[in-house]
Protein backbone atom coordinates (compact mmCIF):
# COMPACT_ATOMS: atom_id res chain seq x y z
CA UNK A 1 0.00 0.00 0.00
CA UNK A 2 1.30 3.38 -0.94
CA UNK A 3 -0.69 5.56 1.43
CA UNK A 4 -1.15 4.96 5.08
CA UNK A 5 -4.85 5.35 5.69
CA UNK A 6 -5.92 8.29 7.87
CA UNK A 7 -8.04 6.01 10.00
CA UNK A 8 -7.96 2.27 10.62
CA UNK A 9 -11.22 0.44 9.99
CA UNK A 10 -13.49 -0.10 12.99
CA UNK A 11 -17.06 -1.35 13.44
CA UNK A 12 -17.72 1.19 16.18
CA UNK A 13 -19.72 4.16 14.86
CA UNK A 14 -19.40 7.84 15.68
CA UNK A 15 -15.87 8.62 14.52
CA UNK A 16 -16.81 11.52 12.28
CA UNK A 17 -19.19 13.07 14.77
CA UNK A 18 -16.93 12.88 17.82
CA UNK A 19 -13.68 13.80 16.09
CA UNK A 20 -15.40 16.60 14.21
CA UNK A 21 -16.83 18.05 17.40
CA UNK A 22 -13.51 17.62 19.22
CA UNK A 23 -11.50 19.41 16.57
CA UNK A 24 -14.07 22.18 16.09
CA UNK A 25 -14.44 22.86 19.82
CA UNK A 26 -10.67 22.71 20.37
CA UNK A 27 -10.02 25.12 17.51
CA UNK A 28 -12.68 27.63 18.49
CA UNK A 29 -11.95 27.71 22.18
CA UNK A 30 -8.22 27.05 22.42
CA UNK A 31 -6.27 27.12 19.17
CA UNK A 32 -7.68 30.26 17.55
CA UNK A 33 -7.54 32.36 20.76
CA UNK A 34 -3.99 31.17 21.53
CA UNK A 35 -2.79 31.82 17.99
CA UNK A 36 -4.14 35.38 18.33
CA UNK A 37 -1.42 35.96 20.91
CA UNK A 38 1.32 34.99 18.49
CA UNK A 39 -0.26 36.92 15.61
CA UNK A 40 -0.35 40.06 17.74
CA UNK A 41 3.14 39.45 19.08
CA UNK A 42 4.56 38.96 15.59
CA UNK A 43 3.20 42.37 14.59
CA UNK A 44 5.85 43.88 16.85
CA UNK A 45 9.16 44.88 15.29
CA UNK A 46 12.44 43.58 16.68
CA UNK A 47 13.46 46.95 18.19
CA UNK A 48 10.09 47.16 19.96
CA UNK A 49 10.49 43.63 21.21
CA UNK A 50 14.02 44.36 22.37
CA UNK A 51 12.90 47.51 24.15
CA UNK A 52 10.26 45.64 26.13
CA UNK A 53 12.67 42.91 27.15
CA UNK A 54 15.62 45.12 27.97
CA UNK A 55 13.64 47.24 30.40
CA UNK A 56 14.83 46.67 33.97
CA UNK A 57 11.25 46.10 35.11
CA UNK A 58 10.66 43.20 32.70
CA UNK A 59 14.03 41.66 33.49
CA UNK A 60 13.45 41.95 37.23
CA UNK A 61 10.02 40.32 36.90
CA UNK A 62 11.44 37.38 34.93
CA UNK A 63 14.35 36.98 37.35
CA UNK A 64 11.97 36.98 40.33
CA UNK A 65 9.43 34.63 38.72
CA UNK A 66 12.07 32.12 37.64
CA UNK A 67 13.98 32.29 40.93
CA UNK A 68 10.94 31.98 43.21
CA UNK A 69 9.40 29.22 41.08
CA UNK A 70 12.66 27.28 41.09
CA UNK A 71 13.05 27.62 44.87
CA UNK A 72 9.44 26.54 45.40
CA UNK A 73 9.89 23.56 43.07
CA UNK A 74 13.04 22.51 44.93
CA UNK A 75 11.28 22.80 48.31
CA UNK A 76 8.40 20.75 46.92
CA UNK A 77 10.80 18.12 45.60
CA UNK A 78 12.24 17.58 49.10
CA UNK A 79 9.05 17.80 51.15
CA UNK A 80 6.87 16.24 48.46
CA UNK A 81 9.11 13.18 48.39
CA UNK A 82 9.00 12.98 52.18
CA UNK A 83 5.20 13.28 52.26
CA UNK A 84 4.79 10.66 49.52
CA UNK A 85 7.23 8.37 51.34
CA UNK A 86 5.36 8.68 54.64
CA UNK A 87 1.95 8.22 52.97
CA UNK A 88 2.98 5.11 51.03
CA UNK A 89 5.20 3.29 53.50
CA UNK A 90 4.00 4.11 57.01
CA UNK A 91 0.77 3.77 58.92
CA UNK A 92 -0.44 6.45 61.29
CA UNK A 93 -3.79 7.67 62.62
CA UNK A 94 -5.62 10.10 60.34
CA UNK A 95 -3.68 9.00 57.27
CA UNK A 96 -6.75 9.00 55.02
CA UNK A 97 -7.63 12.58 55.90
CA UNK A 98 -4.04 13.71 55.41
CA UNK A 99 -3.99 11.95 52.05
CA UNK A 100 -7.16 13.72 50.92
CA UNK A 101 -5.93 17.08 52.22
CA UNK A 102 -2.79 16.93 50.07
CA UNK A 103 -4.93 17.87 47.07
CA UNK A 104 -6.23 21.02 48.75
CA UNK A 105 -4.07 23.37 46.63
CA UNK A 106 -5.69 21.83 43.51
CA UNK A 107 -9.20 22.29 44.84
CA UNK A 108 -8.88 25.61 46.64
CA UNK A 109 -9.52 28.74 44.56
CA UNK A 110 -6.24 30.62 44.28
CA UNK A 111 -7.68 33.88 45.58
CA UNK A 112 -8.64 32.18 48.84
CA UNK A 113 -5.17 30.67 49.13
CA UNK A 114 -3.74 34.13 48.50
CA UNK A 115 -5.65 35.98 51.19
CA UNK A 116 -5.20 33.32 53.85
CA UNK A 117 -1.46 32.91 53.26
CA UNK A 118 -1.16 36.69 53.49
CA UNK A 119 -3.12 36.68 56.74
CA UNK A 120 -0.88 33.96 58.17
CA UNK A 121 2.50 35.39 57.12
CA UNK A 122 1.92 39.15 57.42
CA UNK A 123 3.24 41.11 60.39
CA UNK A 124 0.24 40.37 62.61
CA UNK A 125 -0.27 36.87 61.30
CA UNK A 126 -0.10 33.73 63.35
CA UNK A 127 3.30 32.73 61.91
CA UNK A 128 4.29 36.12 60.55
CA UNK A 129 4.51 37.72 63.97
CA UNK A 130 7.27 35.32 65.02
CA UNK A 131 9.13 35.63 61.74
CA UNK A 132 8.92 39.41 61.79
CA UNK A 133 10.19 39.39 65.40
CA UNK A 134 13.31 37.65 64.09
CA UNK A 135 13.60 40.23 61.34
CA UNK A 136 12.33 37.94 58.58
CA UNK A 137 9.88 39.71 56.31
CA UNK A 138 7.61 36.84 55.35
CA UNK A 139 4.95 38.79 53.43
CA UNK A 140 5.26 41.38 50.66
CA UNK A 141 8.72 39.98 49.85
CA UNK A 142 10.30 37.34 47.58
CA UNK A 143 10.03 34.97 50.57
CA UNK A 144 6.25 35.50 50.65
CA UNK A 145 6.04 34.79 46.92
CA UNK A 146 8.04 31.59 47.41
CA UNK A 147 5.71 30.50 50.23
CA UNK A 148 2.65 30.95 48.01
CA UNK A 149 4.28 29.11 45.11
CA UNK A 150 5.29 26.24 47.41
CA UNK A 151 1.68 25.93 48.55
CA UNK A 152 0.39 25.87 44.96
CA UNK A 153 2.92 23.24 43.79
CA UNK A 154 2.69 20.93 46.79
CA UNK A 155 0.46 18.17 45.34
CA UNK A 156 2.40 17.76 42.08
CA UNK A 157 5.46 16.00 43.51
CA UNK A 158 3.45 13.96 46.03
CA UNK A 159 1.00 12.71 43.43
CA UNK A 160 3.62 11.83 40.79
CA UNK A 161 6.04 10.10 43.17
CA UNK A 162 3.34 8.19 45.11
CA UNK A 163 2.38 5.63 42.41
CA UNK A 164 6.05 4.91 41.64
CA UNK A 165 6.80 4.29 45.33
CA UNK A 166 3.75 2.05 45.50
CA UNK A 167 4.88 -0.03 42.54
CA UNK A 168 8.41 -0.38 43.86
CA UNK A 169 9.43 -4.00 43.82
CA UNK A 170 9.98 -5.32 47.31
CA UNK A 171 12.40 -7.90 45.90
CA UNK A 172 14.89 -5.22 44.92
CA UNK A 173 15.02 -3.91 48.46
CA UNK A 174 15.18 -7.41 49.88
CA UNK A 175 18.07 -8.23 47.60
CA UNK A 176 19.91 -5.08 48.67
CA UNK A 177 19.39 -5.90 52.36
CA UNK A 178 20.39 -9.51 52.00
CA UNK A 179 23.56 -8.40 50.24
CA UNK A 180 24.37 -6.36 53.33
CA UNK A 181 23.26 -2.83 52.44
CA UNK A 182 21.85 -0.68 55.22
CA UNK A 183 18.67 1.43 54.91
CA UNK A 184 20.45 4.53 53.67
CA UNK A 185 22.48 2.64 51.07
CA UNK A 186 19.35 0.83 49.89
CA UNK A 187 17.54 4.13 49.54
CA UNK A 188 20.37 5.89 47.74
CA UNK A 189 21.40 3.13 45.37
CA UNK A 190 18.20 1.12 44.85
CA UNK A 191 15.11 3.18 45.55
CA UNK A 192 16.22 6.68 44.63
CA UNK A 193 17.30 5.90 41.03
CA UNK A 194 13.85 4.42 40.36
CA UNK A 195 11.94 7.45 41.64
CA UNK A 196 14.19 10.13 40.11
CA UNK A 197 12.22 10.45 36.84
CA UNK A 198 8.90 10.89 38.67
CA UNK A 199 10.50 13.29 41.14
CA UNK A 200 11.78 15.39 38.24
CA UNK A 201 8.41 15.23 36.46
CA UNK A 202 6.57 16.37 39.58
CA UNK A 203 9.02 19.18 40.24
CA UNK A 204 8.86 20.34 36.63
CA UNK A 205 5.05 20.41 36.83
CA UNK A 206 5.22 22.40 40.05
CA UNK A 207 7.71 24.77 38.42
CA UNK A 208 5.54 25.26 35.33
CA UNK A 209 2.49 25.92 37.46
CA UNK A 210 4.42 28.38 39.65
CA UNK A 211 5.65 30.39 36.67
CA UNK A 212 2.12 31.21 35.56
CA UNK A 213 0.51 31.44 38.99
CA UNK A 214 -1.36 34.65 39.70
CA UNK A 215 -4.16 34.46 42.27
CA UNK A 216 -2.32 33.06 45.25
CA UNK A 217 0.72 35.30 44.74
CA UNK A 218 -0.84 38.65 44.03
CA UNK A 219 -2.01 39.24 47.61
CA UNK A 220 1.17 38.20 49.41
CA UNK A 221 3.61 39.69 46.89
CA UNK A 222 3.15 43.37 47.61
CA UNK A 223 3.56 43.99 43.88
CA UNK A 224 6.27 46.64 43.92
CA UNK A 225 7.89 47.04 40.47
CA UNK A 226 11.50 45.82 40.33
CA UNK A 227 11.18 44.21 43.78
CA UNK A 228 8.17 41.94 44.17
CA UNK A 229 6.45 42.02 40.78
CA UNK A 230 6.12 38.61 39.13
CA UNK A 231 5.63 38.10 35.38
CA UNK A 232 1.86 37.36 35.39
CA UNK A 233 1.34 40.49 37.46
CA UNK A 234 3.44 42.55 35.06
CA UNK A 235 1.22 41.33 32.20
CA UNK A 236 -1.85 42.31 34.23
CA UNK A 237 -0.46 45.77 35.02
CA UNK A 238 0.39 46.42 31.38
CA UNK A 239 -3.13 45.36 30.39
CA UNK A 240 -4.68 47.71 32.89
CA UNK A 241 -2.58 50.55 31.47
CA UNK A 242 -3.69 49.58 27.93
CA UNK A 243 -0.10 48.69 26.94
CA UNK A 244 -1.32 45.81 24.82
CA UNK A 245 1.93 45.45 22.87
CA UNK A 246 4.00 45.00 26.01
CA UNK A 247 1.50 42.62 27.60
CA UNK A 248 1.32 40.55 24.42
CA UNK A 249 5.08 40.32 23.97
CA UNK A 250 5.71 39.25 27.57
CA UNK A 251 2.79 36.80 27.43
CA UNK A 252 4.10 35.26 24.21
CA UNK A 253 7.54 34.67 25.71
CA UNK A 254 6.02 33.22 28.89
CA UNK A 255 3.85 30.93 26.79
CA UNK A 256 6.86 29.69 24.82
CA UNK A 257 8.63 28.89 28.10
CA UNK A 258 5.51 26.98 29.24
CA UNK A 259 5.42 25.01 25.98
CA UNK A 260 9.07 24.05 26.36
CA UNK A 261 8.33 22.89 29.90
CA UNK A 262 5.30 20.91 28.70
CA UNK A 263 7.50 19.25 26.11
CA UNK A 264 10.09 18.43 28.77
CA UNK A 265 7.43 17.06 31.13
CA UNK A 266 6.03 14.81 28.39
CA UNK A 267 9.54 13.57 27.71
CA UNK A 268 10.15 12.90 31.42
CA UNK A 269 6.80 11.16 31.64
CA UNK A 270 7.77 8.80 28.82
CA UNK A 271 11.06 8.19 30.60
CA UNK A 272 9.27 7.36 33.87
CA UNK A 273 7.12 4.81 32.16
CA UNK A 274 10.01 3.23 30.34
CA UNK A 275 11.72 2.70 33.69
CA UNK A 276 8.57 1.26 35.19
CA UNK A 277 8.20 -1.41 32.56
CA UNK A 278 11.79 -2.64 32.86
CA UNK B 1 0.34 -22.87 65.94
CA UNK B 2 2.28 -20.40 63.84
CA UNK B 3 2.76 -20.84 60.19
CA UNK B 4 6.49 -20.67 59.41
CA UNK B 5 6.00 -18.85 56.09
CA UNK B 6 3.97 -16.01 57.62
CA UNK B 7 6.44 -15.53 60.42
CA UNK B 8 9.35 -15.25 58.00
CA UNK B 9 7.27 -12.85 55.92
CA UNK B 10 6.65 -10.79 59.02
CA UNK B 11 10.35 -10.83 59.83
CA UNK B 12 11.14 -9.61 56.34
CA UNK B 13 8.71 -6.70 56.43
CA UNK B 14 9.93 -5.50 59.83
CA UNK B 15 13.49 -5.76 58.60
CA UNK B 16 12.54 -3.88 55.46
CA UNK B 17 11.09 -0.76 57.01
CA UNK B 18 13.38 1.84 58.46
CA UNK B 19 14.20 1.89 62.21
CA UNK B 20 11.31 3.06 64.38
CA UNK B 21 12.90 6.40 65.28
CA UNK B 22 13.51 7.22 61.60
CA UNK B 23 9.90 6.43 60.81
CA UNK B 24 8.69 8.62 63.64
CA UNK B 25 10.93 11.54 62.64
CA UNK B 26 9.78 11.30 59.00
CA UNK B 27 6.11 11.22 59.97
CA UNK B 28 6.52 14.19 62.32
CA UNK B 29 8.37 16.31 59.75
CA UNK B 30 5.88 15.46 56.99
CA UNK B 31 2.87 16.16 59.16
CA UNK B 32 4.38 19.41 60.48
CA UNK B 33 5.01 20.58 56.92
CA UNK B 34 1.43 19.72 55.90
CA UNK B 35 0.01 21.31 59.03
CA UNK B 36 1.78 24.58 58.26
CA UNK B 37 0.92 24.62 54.58
CA UNK B 38 -2.52 23.00 54.47
CA UNK B 39 -4.25 22.80 57.83
CA UNK B 40 -3.37 26.30 58.97
CA UNK B 41 -4.85 27.97 55.86
CA UNK B 42 -8.08 25.96 56.21
CA UNK B 43 -8.48 26.97 59.86
CA UNK B 44 -7.51 30.58 59.15
CA UNK B 45 -10.21 31.03 56.52
CA UNK B 46 -12.95 29.38 58.53
CA UNK B 47 -12.10 31.12 61.83
CA UNK B 48 -11.40 34.56 60.35
CA UNK B 49 -14.71 34.39 58.51
CA UNK B 50 -16.54 33.87 61.78
CA UNK B 51 -14.53 36.58 63.57
CA UNK B 52 -17.54 38.79 64.11
CA UNK B 53 -20.03 36.01 64.78
CA UNK B 54 -22.66 34.22 62.76
CA UNK B 55 -24.91 37.26 62.49
CA UNK B 56 -22.26 39.20 60.59
CA UNK B 57 -21.42 36.12 58.54
CA UNK B 58 -24.96 35.76 57.23
CA UNK B 59 -25.30 39.51 56.72
CA UNK B 60 -22.28 39.43 54.39
CA UNK B 61 -23.77 36.53 52.47
CA UNK B 62 -27.15 38.21 52.12
CA UNK B 63 -25.67 41.38 50.64
CA UNK B 64 -26.86 42.20 47.15
CA UNK B 65 -23.37 42.14 45.58
CA UNK B 66 -22.42 38.88 47.27
CA UNK B 67 -25.63 37.31 46.03
CA UNK B 68 -25.02 38.55 42.49
CA UNK B 69 -21.50 37.11 42.62
CA UNK B 70 -22.80 33.74 43.78
CA UNK B 71 -25.37 33.70 40.98
CA UNK B 72 -22.80 34.60 38.32
CA UNK B 73 -20.40 31.91 39.57
CA UNK B 74 -23.16 29.30 39.44
CA UNK B 75 -24.12 30.45 35.93
CA UNK B 76 -20.52 30.24 34.66
CA UNK B 77 -20.14 26.75 36.11
CA UNK B 78 -23.57 25.67 34.82
CA UNK B 79 -22.53 26.58 31.26
CA UNK B 80 -18.91 25.48 31.24
CA UNK B 81 -19.15 22.15 33.07
CA UNK B 82 -21.76 20.54 30.74
CA UNK B 83 -20.00 21.83 27.61
CA UNK B 84 -16.67 20.47 28.77
CA UNK B 85 -18.30 17.17 29.73
CA UNK B 86 -19.66 16.93 26.20
CA UNK B 87 -16.21 17.73 24.82
CA UNK B 88 -14.57 15.26 27.21
CA UNK B 89 -16.88 12.45 26.12
CA UNK B 90 -16.56 13.22 22.42
CA UNK B 91 -12.79 13.54 22.46
CA UNK B 92 -12.32 10.44 24.60
CA UNK B 93 -14.59 8.44 22.26
CA UNK B 94 -12.72 9.60 19.17
CA UNK B 95 -9.27 9.10 20.67
CA UNK B 96 -9.75 5.80 22.49
CA UNK B 97 -12.15 3.91 20.21
CA UNK B 98 -10.37 4.61 16.93
CA UNK B 99 -6.89 4.61 15.48
CA UNK B 100 -6.12 7.61 13.36
CA UNK B 101 -3.28 9.74 12.23
CA UNK B 102 -2.30 12.67 14.50
CA UNK B 103 -3.68 11.24 17.73
CA UNK B 104 -0.61 12.11 19.82
CA UNK B 105 -0.66 15.71 18.60
CA UNK B 106 -4.35 15.99 19.43
CA UNK B 107 -3.66 14.73 22.96
CA UNK B 108 -0.98 17.35 23.48
CA UNK B 109 -3.25 20.10 22.19
CA UNK B 110 -6.02 19.09 24.59
CA UNK B 111 -3.54 19.52 27.46
CA UNK B 112 -2.55 23.03 26.40
CA UNK B 113 -4.86 25.07 28.66
CA UNK B 114 -3.24 23.43 31.72
CA UNK B 115 0.10 24.99 30.83
CA UNK B 116 -1.20 28.46 30.03
CA UNK B 117 -0.98 31.01 32.83
CA UNK B 118 -4.44 32.17 34.00
CA UNK B 119 -3.56 35.75 33.13
CA UNK B 120 -2.69 34.74 29.56
CA UNK B 121 -5.93 32.72 29.35
CA UNK B 122 -7.80 35.97 29.94
CA UNK B 123 -5.52 38.04 27.74
CA UNK B 124 -6.14 35.97 24.61
CA UNK B 125 -9.88 36.71 24.80
CA UNK B 126 -9.16 40.41 25.17
CA UNK B 127 -7.00 40.20 22.03
CA UNK B 128 -9.94 38.58 20.23
CA UNK B 129 -12.97 40.44 21.55
CA UNK B 130 -11.63 43.53 23.35
CA UNK B 131 -12.10 47.08 22.03
CA UNK B 132 -8.77 46.86 20.16
CA UNK B 133 -9.18 43.16 19.45
CA UNK B 134 -9.67 41.34 16.18
CA UNK B 135 -13.47 41.30 16.49
CA UNK B 136 -13.68 44.49 18.57
CA UNK B 137 -15.00 46.84 15.88
CA UNK B 138 -17.49 44.26 14.58
CA UNK B 139 -18.85 43.65 18.10
CA UNK B 140 -19.20 47.38 18.70
CA UNK B 141 -21.11 47.81 15.44
CA UNK B 142 -23.55 45.12 16.45
CA UNK B 143 -23.76 46.43 19.99
CA UNK B 144 -22.48 43.20 21.51
CA UNK B 145 -20.28 43.04 24.57
CA UNK B 146 -18.10 40.08 25.45
CA UNK B 147 -15.18 41.54 27.39
CA UNK B 148 -16.10 43.17 30.71
CA UNK B 149 -19.40 41.29 30.49
CA UNK B 150 -20.82 37.87 31.33
CA UNK B 151 -19.91 36.14 28.01
CA UNK B 152 -16.22 36.94 28.59
CA UNK B 153 -16.35 35.37 32.02
CA UNK B 154 -17.99 32.25 30.61
CA UNK B 155 -15.39 32.03 27.82
CA UNK B 156 -12.46 32.38 30.23
CA UNK B 157 -13.98 29.76 32.53
CA UNK B 158 -14.55 27.41 29.59
CA UNK B 159 -10.92 27.81 28.55
CA UNK B 160 -9.35 27.09 31.94
CA UNK B 161 -11.60 24.10 32.65
CA UNK B 162 -11.32 22.75 29.10
CA UNK B 163 -9.11 19.64 29.66
CA UNK B 164 -10.42 18.38 33.02
CA UNK B 165 -13.02 15.82 31.91
CA UNK B 166 -11.11 14.72 28.83
CA UNK B 167 -7.93 14.11 30.83
CA UNK B 168 -9.78 11.82 33.25
CA UNK B 169 -11.68 9.89 30.59
CA UNK B 170 -8.97 9.32 27.98
CA UNK B 171 -6.55 7.19 30.08
CA UNK B 172 -9.48 5.33 31.62
CA UNK B 173 -11.14 4.47 28.29
CA UNK B 174 -7.75 3.66 26.79
CA UNK B 175 -7.20 1.08 29.53
CA UNK B 176 -10.66 -0.42 28.99
CA UNK B 177 -10.06 -1.03 25.29
CA UNK B 178 -12.74 -1.55 22.64
CA UNK B 179 -13.76 -5.20 23.02
CA UNK B 180 -17.05 -4.50 24.80
CA UNK B 181 -18.10 -1.83 22.29
CA UNK B 182 -17.13 -4.08 19.39
CA UNK B 183 -19.24 -6.88 20.84
CA UNK B 184 -22.21 -4.57 21.35
CA UNK B 185 -22.07 -3.27 17.77
CA UNK B 186 -21.65 -6.75 16.31
CA UNK B 187 -24.69 -7.88 18.30
CA UNK B 188 -26.71 -5.14 16.65
CA UNK B 189 -26.61 -2.16 19.00
CA UNK B 190 -26.42 1.26 17.41
CA UNK B 191 -23.92 3.93 18.46
CA UNK B 192 -26.07 5.60 21.12
CA UNK B 193 -27.14 2.27 22.63
CA UNK B 194 -23.50 1.19 22.77
CA UNK B 195 -22.52 4.43 24.47
CA UNK B 196 -25.34 4.55 27.04
CA UNK B 197 -25.53 0.84 27.87
CA UNK B 198 -21.91 -0.28 27.55
CA UNK B 199 -19.47 2.61 27.74
CA UNK B 200 -21.18 4.95 30.20
CA UNK B 201 -21.57 2.39 33.02
CA UNK B 202 -17.88 1.58 32.66
CA UNK B 203 -16.69 5.17 32.91
CA UNK B 204 -19.19 6.63 35.37
CA UNK B 205 -16.72 7.04 38.26
CA UNK B 206 -14.05 8.57 36.08
CA UNK B 207 -16.62 10.90 34.57
CA UNK B 208 -17.89 11.97 37.98
CA UNK B 209 -14.31 12.55 39.10
CA UNK B 210 -13.66 14.78 36.11
CA UNK B 211 -16.90 16.69 36.66
CA UNK B 212 -16.02 17.40 40.31
CA UNK B 213 -12.56 18.75 39.46
CA UNK B 214 -13.91 20.72 36.50
CA UNK B 215 -16.61 22.27 38.67
CA UNK B 216 -14.19 23.21 41.46
CA UNK B 217 -11.96 25.02 39.00
CA UNK B 218 -14.92 26.65 37.21
CA UNK B 219 -16.24 28.11 40.46
CA UNK B 220 -12.86 29.07 41.81
CA UNK B 221 -11.03 30.51 38.80
CA UNK B 222 -9.54 33.88 39.60
CA UNK B 223 -6.77 35.04 37.26
CA UNK B 224 -8.39 34.48 33.87
CA UNK B 225 -11.77 35.75 34.99
CA UNK B 226 -10.17 38.75 36.64
CA UNK B 227 -8.61 39.86 33.34
CA UNK B 228 -11.89 39.79 31.37
CA UNK B 229 -14.31 40.81 34.09
CA UNK B 230 -13.76 44.54 34.48
CA UNK B 231 -14.83 44.15 38.13
CA UNK B 232 -18.25 45.74 37.82
CA UNK B 233 -19.93 45.18 41.16
CA UNK B 234 -23.17 43.30 41.01
CA UNK B 235 -22.70 42.60 37.29
CA UNK B 236 -19.41 40.91 36.40
CA UNK B 237 -18.09 39.78 39.77
CA UNK B 238 -17.74 36.10 40.55
CA UNK B 239 -17.26 34.87 44.12
CA UNK B 240 -13.43 34.91 43.96
CA UNK B 241 -13.48 38.44 42.52
CA UNK B 242 -15.90 39.54 45.22
CA UNK B 243 -13.45 38.19 47.81
CA UNK B 244 -10.68 40.26 46.23
CA UNK B 245 -12.75 43.45 46.26
CA UNK B 246 -13.73 43.03 49.91
CA UNK B 247 -10.12 42.28 50.84
CA UNK B 248 -8.77 45.30 48.99
CA UNK B 249 -11.35 47.46 50.78
CA UNK B 250 -9.92 46.22 54.11
CA UNK B 251 -13.19 44.43 54.93
CA UNK B 252 -11.16 41.43 56.05
CA UNK B 253 -13.82 39.59 58.03
CA UNK B 254 -16.30 39.93 55.17
CA UNK B 255 -13.66 38.78 52.66
CA UNK B 256 -12.89 35.70 54.74
CA UNK B 257 -16.59 35.02 55.25
CA UNK B 258 -17.16 34.89 51.49
CA UNK B 259 -13.87 32.99 51.06
CA UNK B 260 -15.11 30.40 53.55
CA UNK B 261 -17.83 29.50 51.03
CA UNK B 262 -15.10 28.63 48.52
CA UNK B 263 -13.13 26.82 51.21
CA UNK B 264 -16.19 24.69 51.98
CA UNK B 265 -16.56 24.01 48.26
CA UNK B 266 -12.91 22.89 48.14
CA UNK B 267 -13.29 20.63 51.19
CA UNK B 268 -16.50 19.14 49.77
CA UNK B 269 -14.67 18.58 46.48
CA UNK B 270 -11.89 16.71 48.29
CA UNK B 271 -14.39 14.63 50.26
CA UNK B 272 -16.41 13.61 47.19
CA UNK B 273 -13.18 13.01 45.29
CA UNK B 274 -11.81 10.52 47.81
CA UNK B 275 -15.25 8.89 48.03
CA UNK B 276 -15.27 8.44 44.24
CA UNK B 277 -11.72 7.06 44.37
CA UNK B 278 -12.84 4.47 46.90
CA UNK B 279 -15.96 3.55 44.89
CA UNK B 280 -13.83 3.16 41.78
CA UNK B 281 -11.41 0.95 43.66
CA UNK B 282 -14.30 -1.21 44.82
CA UNK B 283 -15.61 -1.37 41.27
CA UNK B 284 -12.09 -2.49 40.50
CA UNK B 285 -11.74 -0.87 37.14
CA UNK B 286 -10.19 2.50 37.64
CA UNK B 287 -6.71 3.57 38.44
CA UNK B 288 -6.64 7.31 38.94
CA UNK B 289 -3.51 9.03 37.83
CA UNK B 290 -2.67 12.42 39.28
CA UNK B 291 -3.16 15.32 36.98
CA UNK B 292 -1.49 18.66 36.75
CA UNK B 293 -4.04 21.40 36.88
Amino acid sequence: MKFQKFKQYSVIPGFGLTLGFTVAYLSLLVLIPLSMLFIKASALTWPEFFEIFSSPRTLAAFRLSLGASLTAAALNAVFGLLVAWVLVRYEFPGKKIVDALVDLPFALPTAVAGICLTAIYSQNGIIGKYLYAWGIQSAYSPLGITIALTFIGLPFVVRTVEPVLQDLEKELEEAAYSLGANSWQTFRKVIFPVIVPSLLTGSAMAFARALGEYGSVVFIAGNRPLKTEIVPLLIMTKLEQYEYAGATAIAAVTLVISFILLFGINFLHAWTHRHQTI
Amino acid sequence: MTNPTTSTAKLCTTRLTEPAWVRRVFIVIALAFLAFFLLLPVLTVLLSGLNKGFGFYFKVMAEKDAWAAIKLTLLAAAISVPLNVLFGLASAWAITKFDFWGKKALLTLIDLPFTVSPVISGLIFILLFGAQGAFGPWLREHDLKIIFAVPGIVLATLFVTFPFVARELIPLMQAQGTEEENAAVVLGANGWQTFFKVTLPNIKWGLLYGVILCNARAMGEFGAVSVVSGHIRGLTNTIPLHVEILYNEYQFTAAFAVASLLMLLALATLAVKSWVERQAKIAGSVEFAPKGH
